[in-house]
């Protein structure tokens, strides 16, 4: 870098390098799967499907259910 | 290298989410709280049969609605923090924060309000037991429907933009995007399953509680993931600041 160092510092707007698609893959597979797991458990469990039975889950999210939008029963 | 630079924003992304799930509880807890209590006055009063409580009213209006909450703060912070990953120098020459507070509002238009136009929140005692089925195909679907609809436009916005510019491209993207949403809405089947009776003034308030609890939520994570993302990415002094000379 030539750069001169008594010159003020440009205030360039460098556009931000974006991360390769290789390295955001496998973390979107793993964890994407793994969020919408958990959200499947806060959302819909024992709702129109259930992996557990009885109603443990449903009654005990209950509220949050709601107030986040989800279809409760 | 790029891959750690991932895992560190994942892992940020959600904290950020657990973070901003805090206030929402808080939202979802003074103001919310009322409403669904409302409904379930509503619903004990037109003799719904109840079985015996699996879950007190206390637990659930408390621990139970901390852990659905908080759960789904880290669950969609963590996706948002991905979708951040991807959309980073992707969507124009945005920084790091602005690209952290652009996923979040995208977000929050996309996965919560905008199908929530169709679909909305509904309080205890709103809604058929025989029907959950079917409500809850339409409100995922509505889901996938509007983000699907929203990187659409997005795309159709970029490829406009360089014979239309960027202001005349966006606007042509947002009405294409409000065009297929509205077209949408009016095909899929009504979500209405209000009781006759209900007190409509309870629901009004429901609903609103529900939306500011979203809004606290994303523009709480936001704001955090924006301000953790720019130290992985961007570590340097922010420009407005000389650094001080090493002795």
């Amino acid at each position: 870098m030539a750069q001169s160092t008594a010159a003020p510092a440009p205030i360039t707007k460098v556009a931000v390098a974006p991360l390769p698609l290789k390295s955001i893959a496998p973390w979107a597979v793993f964890f994407g799967v793994l969020m919408l797991v958990l959200l499947y458990f806060v959302g819909a469990e024992q709702g129109a499907t259930s992996v557990l039975s009885g109603e443990g889950v449903h009654e005990w999210v209950h509220d949050a259910r709601h107030l986040l939008g989800f279809p409760c029963h | 290298m790029n891959s750690a630079v991932v895992r560190t924003l994942l892992v940020r992304g959600m904290l950020a989410g657990l973070g901003a799930a805090v206030p929402a509880l808080a939202f979802a807890y003074l103001v919310g709280e009322g409403p669904v209590d409302a409904a379930i006055a509503f619903e004990s009063a037109n003799s719904h049969e109840h079985g015996e409580e699996l879950v007190s009213r206390t637990m659930q209006s408390t621990a139970g609605l901390a852990t659905g909450v908080l759960v789904f703060g880290v669950a969609v912070g963590g996706i948002a923090a991905l979708a951040f990953c991807f959309a980073l120098g992707r969507i124009g020459r945005f920084s790091a924060r602005a690209t952290a507070a652009l996923t979040a509002l995208a977000a929050f238009l996309l996965v919560y309000l905008v199908p929530m136009l169709k679909y909305p929140a509904n309080p205890p005692a709103v809604g058929n037991p025989d029907t959950i089925g079917k409500r809850t195909a339409l409100f995922f679907l509505m889901i996938v429907l509007t983000v699907l609809l929203g990187i659409a436009a997005v795309l159709i916005g970029r490829r406009l933009a360089p014979q239309w510019g960027n202001w005349n491209a966006s606007i042509a993207a947002g009405l294409a995007f409000a065009a297929a949403v509205t077209v949408a809405m009016v095909f899929l089947p009504s979500g209405d399953n209000t009781p006759s009776g209900f007190p409509a003034n309870d629901l009004w308030e429901f609903r609103l509680a529900a939306i500011g609890m979203q809004v606290v939520l994303w523009a709480g994570f936001g704001l955090l993931f924006g301000y953790l993302a720019e130290r992985v990415l961007e570590p340097r002094t922010p420009r407005n600041q000389v650094p001080a000379p090493v002795a």
